[in-house]
């Protein structure tokens, strides 16, 4: 390994500056803009007092990238943006252009390379999502592949914009949900369904008040088990988060029998129209079927379908339910709906129907 | 290393090469052709594929000397068939704000991180961070060295405040009601210590939106969410409305009848909002940003509490503060911030969120400690139950206790 000492070690110096990184026509333009248009889907035109206008063209990307690509991505920053680029909150990578003559080239050679233009306005966007069997210890199932063939369903919706509104789809591959999958038009949530397993070197690398005192429904007390200390799982109380497995390696949760995807929608985080919203189960089961999950991506779809041939312009998915009641909801796209969708957690009766508000 | 140039065999993951979406596979193969790493999480990948399970285990703690976080720890349980992969560290960059960069700052990195890492990246983490995905403890020191003479440094992770992040904010936004992109840089900077080292109960969030279409979901996972609104009325250029109306836009039924409000009317002419009633939702504005803008007298709400369901529940922040003004150096947020910091760090228990103690406590008595008063903007609706913890009661003159 090549030695660094001769370069110093600094600390806490926090990130770079932002304006540094600010194309001449947004460092000019900085907090004066006037208005933007969507000149078509994946390309932005940003318009200034000045007169100014910056154009931004927005390009799909599976999040997961190597520094090839990047290196691809800052040539194309160079050939068309004078070097300046950003990401989105989605994981898009945006390219900003002060001349329009360029666009269609620059749209020419992200397609040429493979990646889409588009995930603009009423449009399916990238979908943020998280680590899965990529890089975490506690999923439920993997995360880059059900996107992958979701987004390859729904790739047309990437590149148009003919939906009622924006709708956003998000995944998260355990209950930790690290993304904000929780308020997501359609939310794609790894489940595990078996309680954790409790292997017999517990004892040995676990401290057993830490492990216990980690349950949030207290399902997990201390045992003893042909005279080894170890503990037991309350197996009605235990509501499958993990959490137990994040602080004791011994109690796996990961189980390939049970473990798979539910599916939630009708949430959002925007205050446009209606206030935020958390997404409500649709689907509480669907199986880990991999390399290309064809139940949830079949899933995902006809929500999709349902919802853009039957909701009126602007209505979000939670908005268009809102509307039409869930029973109608459950009817047009034929999920079936059970127990499980009843919620029996903390507070569950605020969830419960006291009208006689609901079509039949 | 070894370096072997045996191809894997993956025929599970090649079916995810197909298809028009860009792939997250063929960015593996293309690294695993030349780094090991890479090679070895493709295999291991292929492996979850056909098991359908993970095969990473818990990480124990590993970081760089001085901080406590920025690197997830993460180990293989198959070191001995996938031995580049045995340790696969990621790494946390703070991104700067809003995610803007240039080539020559990315291509730093990159080269950086093809010669120490798998080549691999998340652009981005959820959180906001530029993550380099995997590599061994080894490779730490020199990577941090070399990221931190080009000017970047770790992010957070653990209990510590997590790396901001903001929206595009009048960087590139006409709805943008404060200066995102500074807010962030200034409390990045500010709180270097506390984000580099756990002090604190359990992970802390800001994230800033500079309008109500809070583009970086901050309602939804933020400890505290800071998103931009104004105080006076919407601006409208009447003739730019007009000339959406004249360009096919419904104003009655797309604009006013959409309005949760109900406070705008429209006479084919004129768009008239009361503005007293708005409740700033954004609809109208994002509808037609030619001829509307938010008003002039500009700030903040500050919502506070959001968390994903681990441990009691899913929360959305709510409001603490309806409306701050938000210039630097931001003092009154600071003093705010510090006073919050200071409640939970004495009252939190381990592994408790703000949003959680809160619950815990009460937001009345949280407001209390924070010298907050009560505002009706903190509520959907007052209680509707009738416990009420009366703090106070009259006793008759002289009476016995
Ligand atoms: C007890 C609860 C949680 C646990 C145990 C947990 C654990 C983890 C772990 C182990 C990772 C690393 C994944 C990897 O790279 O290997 C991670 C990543 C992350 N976590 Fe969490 N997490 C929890 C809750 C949350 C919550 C509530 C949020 C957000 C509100 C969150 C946001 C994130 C984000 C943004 C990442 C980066 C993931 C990505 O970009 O793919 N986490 N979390
Ligand atoms: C016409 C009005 C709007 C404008 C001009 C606008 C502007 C923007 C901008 C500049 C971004 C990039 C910000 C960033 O990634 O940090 C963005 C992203 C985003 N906005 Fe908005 N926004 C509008 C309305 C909305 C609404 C109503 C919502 C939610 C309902 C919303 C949700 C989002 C989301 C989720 C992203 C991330 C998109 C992506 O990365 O592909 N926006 N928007
Ligand atoms: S959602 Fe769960 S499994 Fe996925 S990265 Fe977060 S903690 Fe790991
Ligand atoms: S998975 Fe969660 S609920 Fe179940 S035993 Fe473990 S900590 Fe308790
Ligand atoms: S949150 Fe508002 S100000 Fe920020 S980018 Fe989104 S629309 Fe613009
Ligand atoms: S911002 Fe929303 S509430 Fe205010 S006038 Fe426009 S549509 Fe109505």
């Amino acid at each position: 390994m090549e030695s660094v000492q001769a370069e110093q070690r600094r600390t806490d110096i926090g990130p770079p500056k932002y304006d540094q990184f600010l194309h001449p026509v947004i460092k000019k333009n900085y907090g004066k803009w006037k208005y933007h248009e969507i000149v078509k889907p994946g390309v932005l035109v940003h318009v200034s007092d000045t007169g100014d206008k910056i154009y931004t063209v927005r390009m799909g990307s599976p999040r997961l990238i190597n520094v090839d690509t990047i290196r691809m991505v800052c040539d194309l920053a160079d050939k068309y943006c004078e070097g300046y680029l950003r990401f989105t909150s989605r994981h898009n990578v945006e390219f900003l252009l002060a001349d329009q003559s360029k666009i269609d080239p620059l749209i020419n050679e992200i397609e040429a390379n493979g990646y889409p233009v588009g995930g603009t306005g009423k449009s399916i966007t990238n979908i943020v999502h998280t680590q899965g069997w990529v890089h975490c210890h506690t999923p439920a199932t993997d995360a880059s592949g059900i996107v992958k063939a979701v987004m390859d369903e729904l790739y047309d919706y990437f590149k148009t914009m003919k939906l009622p509104a924006k709708l956003r789809i998000a995944l998260a591959c355990c209950l930790n949900m690290c993304g904000a999958v929780h308020c997501s038009d359609i939310a794609i949530l790894g489940v595990h369904r078996r309680p954790p397993k409790i292997l017999p070197n517990l004892n040995k690398i676990c401290e057993i008040p830490t492990t216990v005192a980690a349950c949030p429904t207290g399902a997990i007390a201390p045992a003893v088990v042909d005279g080894v200390q170890t503990v037991e799982v309350n197996e009605e109380k235990c509501m499958f988060c993990g959490n137990c497995y994040t602080m004791c390696p011994a109690m796996p949760l990961a189980n390939s029998l049970n473990d798979g995807v539910s599916i939630w929608v009708g949430g959002k985080v925007s205050n446009a129209r209606h206030a935020p919203m958390f997404s409500k189960l649709a689907i509480p089961y669907l199986p880990n079927n991999p390399p290309r999950w064809p139940e949830v991506v079949n899933a995902v779809k006809n929500i999709v379908e349902v919802y853009a041939k039957d909701a009126k312009k602007y209505e979000r998915v939670g908005e268009w339910i809102e509307r039409i009641g869930w029973p109608r909801f459950f009817s047009m796209t034929g999920i079936e709906f059970t127990k499980y969708h009843i919620d029996d957690y903390r507070f569950a009766a605020t969830t419960f129907n006291t009208s006689t508000h609901f079509t039949l | 290393m070894a370096n072997e140039t045996k191809k894997t065999s993956t025929p599970l993951l090649d079916e995810l090469e197909k298809g028009k979406w860009p792939s997250f596979v063929k960015e593996i193969k293309k690294m695993a052709d030349k780094n090991p790493r890479a090679k070895d999480l493709l295999g291991q990948l292929e492996q979850s594929y056909k098991d359908k399970v993970t095969h990473w285990k818990h990480g124990g703690l590993v970081g760089v000397r001085g901080y406590g976080g920025g690197v997830i720890g993460r180990y293989s349980d198959s070191p001995d068939k996938f031995p580049n992969v045995a340790h696969f560290h990621t790494i946390r960059i703070n991104q700067p704000s809003g995610w803007f960069y240039t080539s020559k700052a990315l291509r730093e990195i990159c080269d950086v991180w093809e010669q120490h890492g798998s080549g691999l990246t998340n652009m981005h983490g959820s959180t906001g961070d530029l993550v380099l995905l995997g590599t061994s403890t080894d490779n730490l020191e020199p990577i941090f060295t070399k990221l931190t003479n080009k000017g970047w440094d770790l992010g957070g992770s653990g209990s510590v405040l997590r790396t901001p992040s903001c929206c595009a904010g009048p960087a590139r936004c006409e709805f943008a009601c404060y200066d995102t992109l500074n807010l962030t840089y200034d409390l990045t900077q500010a709180y270097q210590d506390v984000l580099h080292r756990p002090q604190f109960p359990y992970k802390w969030k800001f994230k800033m939106s500079g309008c109500p279409n809070d583009c970086v979901a901050s309602v939804a996972r933020a400890d505290m969410s800071i998103i931009g609104i104004w105080k006076d009325d919407i601006q409208v250029d009447q003739e730019a409305v007009r000339a959406y109306a004249k360009s096919g836009v419904d104003v009655q039924s797309e604009i006013c009848d959409l309005c949760p409000t109900k406070c705008m009317s429209w006479d084919g002419k004129d768009l008239k909002i009361v503005n007293k009633w708005c409740n700033k939702c954004m609809h109208c504005i994002n509808a037609m940003p030619k001829a509307l803008r938010p008003g002039k007298e500009r700030g903040a709400a500050i919502l506070i509490g959001a968390k994903a369901p681990i441990l009691q529940g899913a929360q959305m922040s709510s409001v603490l503060v309806p409306f701050m003004k938000m210039e630097p150096p931001y003092k009154e947020l600071k003093d705010l911030v510090e006073k919050i910091w200071d409640f939970w760090g004495e009252y939190g228990k381990n592994r408790e969120r703000i949003g959680e103690l809160i619950q815990r406590v009460g937001m009345g008595q949280f407001l209390e400690a924070l010298e907050i008063e009560p505002k009706p903007q903190m509520v959907a609706n007052p209680r509707t139950n009738p416990f009420i913890f009366y703090e106070e009661y009259f006793e008759e003159e002289g009476e016995q206790k």
